[in-house]
């Protein structure tokens, strides 16, 4: 169970990155996204991977659940998703006032295209 | 009579909360509310400030939960003295911004004071999943405030700054779960005991934490390379929102100087070693970039942005040669950076204004009226930014080099003095194109007066800064309290844990639950 929950948040992490560094403002949304999901997950691995015990128990309880993780996880998550949707808001308002979607809010001229060329 | 640690966060929270209300109510409301608030905060700021000095720090337990469990909000010197200036710096850009720019955006006020509630909570907490959740805080009200105005150029400037921010969130979420995996405590105080004395299989992950928290913070800090999101986000920000975001960089020196002072103090596996190394040269590099870049900006919002990265970059010089007396020194830059930042952006704002069309670019314009006491403002920013004697940056710098007296001194010298020269060339050519170079000697092309509410103003964090030089005895003997009180984080840790405190066991190594 740990190599799959640490290889899922490092490929999740690396696609994360992959969208990140791309030039189209809804793929660095989609991949600032994915990385605060693989950052989640990280947190609620670091409580330790326990399946089948409860965070809350009786006093003599064979182990239990690290509660602090989850309950970090979900303030995390909703921090998130307030970022998420702000970026999402300043994405389209970008695309609306600049006519792209490029990050920079100028069309990158592809390559070899003299300057002038409207 | 600890109660009063919670004011600067629970006030401007609801005051913030009120406006958010009514804000289709008449904007003088408005004005009145945030002004009010802002005032309480300053009071708030003061008694906090005489509280930290009076003995060891004040420790405000939230629901009254026993230190390592709950979380603590600490004021010692250092959170004082942040609380103090960014209270101070706040009710002079207040009161530029009530003016008339205020009523461009209708939700600058509740921005301003949400802004000023995250700031407040980053100074005062004592845990450090909570400073994450209070720079998150003090994030989005910035994103909202550096959009006062809107615009393509705003937009896009905003975006990135959002975007690499909530990149570097997700970094800081991974570094403090680390740590938590770790230790097993998120209590700063309760952190740095558990540091000092990890198990010699987890320095490896302890370290990284470290080096990530570093990493989240010199982005915040805007430090070299992660500064580049600064200059268009700081340029492009409306006048006194730029002067406000003057305190927002060192939020990330603060965390800085608390992370390694506090948390990666020491202890026998010396985990502060690994950060050390990369600190003075990474200060430096920002600090003759910043410089470079401010010589090289085509407006005075793009000069005074790169002048805040070389601001950071000598506080972190200071900050990295390490000591209570170079902590010192930073700490009183520091407060003098904040300061002189923010009257650049406020005159740079006023001068752009008054050249009509041509703005605030370095370009001879046409000529205006009160350009003598603009220029006098001009001159009394850049002076003091350079380091000119006797203003507070040549106080601030004298007491930097006069710290760094050991083999990395030639090095140290020869940077900030080349910086300074730089920095007064850079000053120089601004203000002789901008008040010297006319292109219609005889048109003035824009008649709208500086308002007296922005002279008093100007006033207000000029009289600061001048007050920095003239108590410059009780303001150092102050940063030095401050200093020896960083160097000995053990008054910290016993403030917030108390001194015999009995050992609690981490979660996950308990077999079985007692």
């Amino acid at each position: 169970m740990e190599v799959m929950m640490a290889a899922g948040i490092g490929i999740m992490a690396a696609g994360a990155v992959y969208l990140v560094l791309r030039e189209r403002s809804f793929s660095v949304v989609l991949g600032l996204s994915l990385l605060s999901t693989a950052a989640n997950l990280f947190i609620f691995s670091m409580g330790r991977l326990r399946p089948g015990v409860s965070p809350i128990v009786p006093a003599g309880a064979d182990g239990y659940a690290d509660p602090l993780p989850q309950a970090l996880v979900l303030t995390a998550i909703v921090i998130g998703f307030g970022m998420t949707g702000f970026i999402m808001a300043l994405a389209v308002r970008l695309r609306h006032e600049t006519g792209t979607d490029h990050i920079d809010g100028v069309e990158a001229r592809p390559e070899g295209m003299p300057e002038h060329d409207s | 009579m600890t109660h009063v640690l919670a004011v600067p966060i629970v006030v401007p929270a609801l005051a913030a909360a009120l406006l958010v209300i009514l804000h289709r109510a008449p904007i003088r409301v408005a004005r009145a509310v945030n002004i009010a608030a802002t005032g309480v905060l300053f009071v708030a700021a003061l008694a906090i400030f005489a509280l930290a000095r009076s003995g060891s720090p004040p420790v405000y337990r939230l629901g009254n939960w026993p230190a390592p469990f709950g979380i603590v909000l600490v004021a010692d010197q250092f959170s004082a003295l942040m609380l103090l200036l960014t209270a101070s710096l706040a009710l002079a850009v207040l009161l530029y911004a009530v003016q008339g720019w205020d009523a461009r955006g209708k939700l600058f006020h509740p921005l301003f004071l949400f802004q000023l509630m995250g700031l407040n909570g980053a100074f005062l907490t004592g845990d450090l999943f909570n400073l994450f959740v209070f720079f998150e805080i003090l994030l989005i009200a910035s994103y909202g405030l550096a959009l006062e105005g809107l615009g393509a150029e705003r937009l896009r400037a905003t975006f990135h700054y959002a975007a690499i921010n909530i990149a570097a969130a997700s970094i800081f979420l991974i570094a403090v779960s680390l740590l938590y995996a770790v230790t097993g405590t998120l209590n700063m105080a309760h952190l740095a005991e558990r540091v000092a004395n990890v198990r010699a299989e987890d320095v490896a992950l302890v370290r990284t934490a470290g080096l990530l928290l570093l990493g989240v913070f010199a982005v915040k800090a805007a430090l070299f390379p992660l500064y580049f999101w600064l200059p268009a986000a700081y340029s492009h920000a409306a006048a006194p929102v730029a002067a406000l975001f003057a305190i927002m960089t060192k939020v990330g020196v603060y965390a800085i100087i608390r992370v390694t002072t506090l948390i990666y103090a020491g202890g026998e596996n010396a985990v502060m070693e690994l950060t050390s190394p990369w600190l003075l040269p990474v200060a430096l590099i920002t600090l003759i970039l910043g410089t470079l870049g401010a010589l090289g900006a085509e407006r005075l919002a793009v000069m005074t942005a790169y002048l805040t990265i070389a601001s950071v970059g000598t506080i972190l010089t200071g900050v990295a040669v390490g000591g209570g007396e170079a902590l010192a020194a930073a700490l009183y830059y520091m407060a003098h950076s904040t300061l002189v930042i923010a009257v650049l952006f406020l005159v740079g704002d006023l001068l752009g204004r008054s050249r009509g069309a041509m703005g605030d670019q370095l370009h001879p314009g046409p000529q205006f009226k009160q350009a003598v006491p603009l220029g006098l403002a001009f001159l009394f920013g850049g002076a003091t930014v350079a380091g000119i004697p006797p203003s507070s940056g040549f106080v601030g710098k004298l007491m930097i080099l006069q710290s760094t007296m050991d083999e990395m001194m030639v090095v140290v010298w020869i940077v900030i003095l080349v910086t300074s020269v730089l920095t007064l060339v850079t000053c120089s050519r601004a203000g002789s194109i901008v008040l010297w170079n006319y292109t219609e000697p005889d048109q003035p092309a824009h008649d709208r007066p500086v308002r007296s509410g922005e002279w008093i103003a100007l006033a207000v964090l000029a009289g600061c800064s001048i007050g920095l030089v003239v108590f410059a005895a009780p303001v150092t003997r102050y940063t030095g309290e401050i200093g020896e009180q960083l160097t000995t984080p053990r008054v910290y840790v016993n403030a917030v844990l108390g001194t015999a405190q009995e050992e609690f066991v981490r979660p996950h190594a308990m077999g079985k639950i007692q």
